[in-house]
């Protein structure tokens, strides 16, 4: 692998300016003449809007403009669309309303916007928003889906009738019936998965640059897919012609999913550029992230899992209400259908399954994906009911997982997704051992003496990742394409720019994809450089997301480095006056093998663009790309262990132990792998024990809106993890990744949930479990 | 309108501002120094940690002219003459930042609890330290594991410095 190659530990290229404070992230930038802009939000769950009173407004100091949703309608720009296509199991298709990017007659949540005001600093735009005087008429409000699809519910948008948005499903539902029929035991439950607000620490931002000179506009953003941000500006929301617009996503600040989507504040801020004659920036404090960037998660399902009388799962029924909030943001309903029933067969043989899934507006903040995405959701179902079953059943929760693992591989589960490779007993005996299960029981017994409850829990996770092949997804709905795009450009000097579409905003691209690079040609990282973020420089790409950067976007990168090198060769053989299959690339220099004939890296690069003496038909320059399409998913799997201690008087829980083994195929640098898995697991614990997101059900409100009340992980809630890795290669791409940026967060909360409710002895437990919840739960299994 | 003078790494510098502009909006946008971020609104997260005076100060919770005469270190006048501080280098070194953004928060913060503990530092004492800074990418793991690197590498130092 070399020292800088594949699998090698290299510290991150990246962190020299971000430890220097020299990150350049979207709020940093100033450009000449910038001025400042404040949305004005609907301060009501539900209301009308009858009248937008901006007189005393524009009369402030240092105003510009104020820009309201009829100005928007005046230029034609569009509505807010959802780009995944689901239909009703019915065959109608999905019911999306209206969403307008600055809204209109209708408020539909806490925080929709409704004007911007355009001023020469923040807090002149603050101040004038305070003297607009915006009419409402309040409107009836719901927040719980269950109660919004009941009768005689609020409703929110004409086109979806009691507030569905379909009612869709999947896998055979008379077999899976029938399954349940005749089990010999049956484990039925409800789960809820609870809505989470994604807050990565960077708030949104945005600064949009119209030039009326070249009629060209420019938008800087907090974005995780800036090529697909250009595309939907351009062509849905009719902003800008896609050759007219530059959008830049500069150091960003994470994303966690929630910056994948184009908000209103993008398609305003560049529009209203044009429309005031001055550059726009917006940056959003951390409550108007609260109340606008999209939240996560939020279902409500009941579930019934079949076993025969060897305890094996004949069959799976799920029955979920997924909450989509106010308006359909741009992947909501992908993600609680096919990147959620897919995985419902998890780890195991489930021979029969069907899910249905209503998808539901509330007056609540938009829903998409967040870490995980589905998978989270999927994941706890399944995870949560095997342990329970192993409860019921009297068995232990290893024995019953691994009564029904698959061990055969490729293996078509009855929900779509055919599994290409896992060995999944191998990461359940790794945790195992590295938790050290046995000696729980000794364990539990000391923690009794001292008066507290210890407990212990598993969870065997399976995703589905590197999202995904094209026509795939295609055919289930999706607008895009999900391939990857990369150009490989060897400069005369031999240094090397790898541009792809993929984006960093955490992962530590600059580092590992050059280190692609250095395990092929044997150069130094330090003389390639990752180019990403800009639609002018890299032409096309689809963007970071369901950890696909490593199995997409490397395997565009791997494909244009195989053009690469066939063309170094031949030029080398040429040089060198050998034969091209001779030619062997070593420590930065193309040798001929067995001899000590050899042209060094940078000379043959020269070669290439004096072109002076090139084989014949050569094309000069050595510069190559390529475009990556997915032959299928990629499946990441592992189990996790959690140990908690909770003491009974205050229901507090300690977590003792957190143990997690992975198998994420090929790893091109541990140290970051790690890094993600950390980070995904803290993410994951504040899902099970600390994040809750609270409405009030009668005024619509955020009530955990801030730091002071939403109840983000902190150092000293979390402990150090154990964490270690499996192996087995994916066959579906050619570096044998399957990704690791969502298994933390996908795989912990059921071991956490699992753990606790094995130490109270009451199986009845909603996350966030928070020391109150615990302790009443405790008090109910007394 | 507030005249405000105070040094900021190493510099004196004076600038107008509203009264109520916070001092880290007067480093941001008056000093163009982005280092030092803003990551909520409740001072809760300490993307925006400096040094005041010798102690570490969310930005975000100070008035600009409550600085006026003070020695103000931020984020981009930690490192001296090219060479990073061991804090800087041990967060590089053991992955201590992902999309760095709470970062040059967390570093400032370490270097004070650092300089505050005199290198005897503990991963429990490390983890309530940092009760003030948020971070959403790293899960603490490798944060904690860099600044109990810099603190027993500082720690003599930093030990003399302390008495
Ligand atoms: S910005 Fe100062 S504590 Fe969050
Ligand atoms: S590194 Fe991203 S918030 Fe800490």
């Amino acid at each position: 692998m070399g020292m800088e190659g594949i699998g090698a530990r290299v510290a991150r290229k990246e962190d020299k300016r971000f430890i220097t404070g020299k990150g350049r992230y979207t709020d940093d930038m100033v450009v000449p003449g910038m001025k400042h802009a404040h949305f004005i939000r609907s301060p009501h769950a539900h209301a009308k809007i009858k009248s937008i009173d901006t007189s005393a407004a524009e009369k402030m100091p240092g105003v510009i403009g104020i820009l309201n949703g009829a100005q928007l309608a005046e230029d034609a720009i569009g509505n807010i669309i959802c780009g995944w296509m689901i239909h009703s199991k019915d065959g109608t298709p999905m019911n999306m309303g209206a969403w307008r990017p600055l809204a209109q007659d209708t408020v539909r949540y806490v925080g929709d916007a409704v004007a911007i005001v355009v001023a020469d600093s923040k807090t002149q735009a603050r101040d004038a928003a305070e003297a607009v005087v915006v009419d409402y008429e309040t409107l009836p409000v719901v927040t719980s889906a269950i109660e919004a699809l009941k009768d005689g519910a609020p409703q929110l948008h004409p086109e979806a009738k009691n507030n569905l948005i379909f009612d869709w499903e999947i896998g055979d539902s008379a077999a899976t019936d029938a399954a349940i029929a005749s089990a010999a035991h049956v484990t039925e439950m409800k789960v809820i998965n609870n809505r989470l607000v994604p807050n990565p620490m960077e708030p949104r931002a945005a600064l949009g640059v119209y030039d009326e000179g070249e009629d060209h506009y420019t938008l800087w953003t907090t974005s995780q897919n800036p090529h697909v941000a250009r595309l939907v500006l351009s062509a849905f929301y009719n902003v800008a012609p896609e050759n007219k617009l530059r959008v830049i996503a500069p150091d960003v600040g994470g994303g966690f999913g929630s910056k994948i989507y184009i908000y209103p504040e993008e398609i305003v801020c560049l529009w209203a550029s044009k429309r005031t004659g001055v550059p726009v920036k917006w940056n959003s404090d951390r409550t108007e992230a609260f109340l606008t960037d999209a939240h996560g998660r939020d279902h409500v399902s009941t579930v019934k899992m079949a076993f025969d009388a060897d305890n094996r799962i004949t069959g799976f029924k799920v029955d979920t209400i997924a909450n989509l909030g106010a308006y359909m943001s741009l992947f909501s309903s992908s993600v609680p259908t096919y990147l959620y029933a897919t995985l419902l067969s998890g780890q195991y043989n489930i021979p029969n399954i069907h899910a249905n899934v209503r998808t539901v507006y509330t007056n609540t903040v938009p829903v998409d994906a967040y870490r995980g995405a589905g998978r989270p959701e999927a994941t706890y179902l399944v995870e949560r009911t095997m342990e329970t079953a192993a409860r019921e059943l009297g068995v232990s929760p290893a024995e019953l997982r691994k009564t029904n693992f698959v061990r055969e591989f490729p293996h078509q589960t009855p929900v779509i997704m055919c599994y290409d490779a896992g060995d999944f007993e191998a990461s359940l005996n790794a945790a195992m051992d590295a938790s050290d299960y046995a000696g729980f029981a000794a364990r539990k017994e000391e923690a009794k003496s001292r008066g507290k409850l210890r407990g212990i829990g598993m969870s065997c996770y399976i995703e589905a990742c590197g999202i995904a092949p094209s026509a795939a997804v295609g055919s289930l709905g999706a607008g895009v394409g999900l391939w990857e795009s990369a150009e490989v450009r060897v400069n005369a000097v031999g240094t090397v720019e790898v541009l792809t579409g993929s984006h960093s905003h955490g992962q530590g691209h600059e580092t590992t994809f050059a280190q692609l690079v250095a395990d092929r040609f044997g150069v130094g990282i330090d003389t390639v450089s990752i180019v990403h973020g800009d639609t002018d420089k890299v032409q096309m790409g689809m963007g970071t997301y369901g950890s696909r950067s490593g199995a997409v976007g490397m395997s565009a990168v791997v494909k244009a480095l195989d053009k690469v090198e066939i063309k170094a060769k031949k030029l080398a053989a040429h040089l060198l006056e050998a034969d091209e299959s001779d030619i062997v690339i070593e420590n930065g220099e193309l040798k001929v093998a067995g001899t000590d004939k050899s042209v060094p890296w940078f000379q043959m690069a020269l070669a290439a663009y004096t072109a002076h003496n090139m084989p014949e038909g050569m094309e000069p320059g050595l510069k190559e790309g390529a475009f990556y399409d997915p032959s299928n998913f990629t499946f990441p799997a592992g189990c996790y262990i959690c140990e908690v201690e909770v003491d009974p008087e205050t229901g507090k829980t300690e977590i003792i132990q957190f143990v997690a083994a992975d198998d994420f195929g090929k790893i091109i640098n541990p140290m970051i792998v790690e890094g993600q898995v950390h980070g995904g697991v803290a993410q994951g614990i504040g899902q099970a024990l600390l994040e809750g997101t609270h409405y009030d059900a009668e005024t619509g409100q955020l009530l955990t809106a801030s730091y002071m009340d939403y109840t983000m992980p902190r150092a000293d809630d979390l402990p150090s993890f154990q964490i270690s890795t499996t192996e087995t290669a994916c066959p579906s791409n050619p570096l044998g990744i399957k990704g690791c940026g969502e298994a933390g967060a996908i795989g912990s909360p059921p071991a956490l949930i699992n753990a606790i409710t094995d130490a109270i002895g009451n199986n009845d437990l909603t996350m966030p479990a928070t020391p109150q919840r615990v302790w009443a739960a405790l008090g109910s299994a007394k | 309108m507030a005249n405000v003078s105070m040094t900021v790494n190493g510099r004196s510098v004076s600038g107008q501002c509203e009264d109520r502009t916070l001092l880290v909006q007067f480093i941001r946008e008056n000093l163009g120094l982005t280092g030092t971020h803003v990551g909520c609104d409740t001072s809760q997260c300490g993307a925006c940690v400096v040094h005041v005076d010798g102690k570490a100060v969310k930005s975000c919770t100070m008035l600009a002219a409550q600085a006026d005469g003070s020695e103000v270190v931020t984020i981009e006048g930690l490192a001296s003459g090219g060479e990073l501080h061991p804090v800087q280098a041990a967060f590089r070194e053991h992955h201590g930042l992902q999309c760095g953004f709470c970062t040059p928060g967390m570093i400032m913060s370490a270097v004070d609890m650092i300089q505050r503990h005199g290198g005897r530092l503990d991963e429990k004492t490390v983890r309530q330290e940092l009760e003030g800074n948020i971070c959403r990418c790293t899960g603490y793991h490798n944060i904690v594991k860099a600044v109990l690197d810099a603190a027993s590498k500082m720690g003599d130092g930093t030990k003399v410095a302390a008495e």
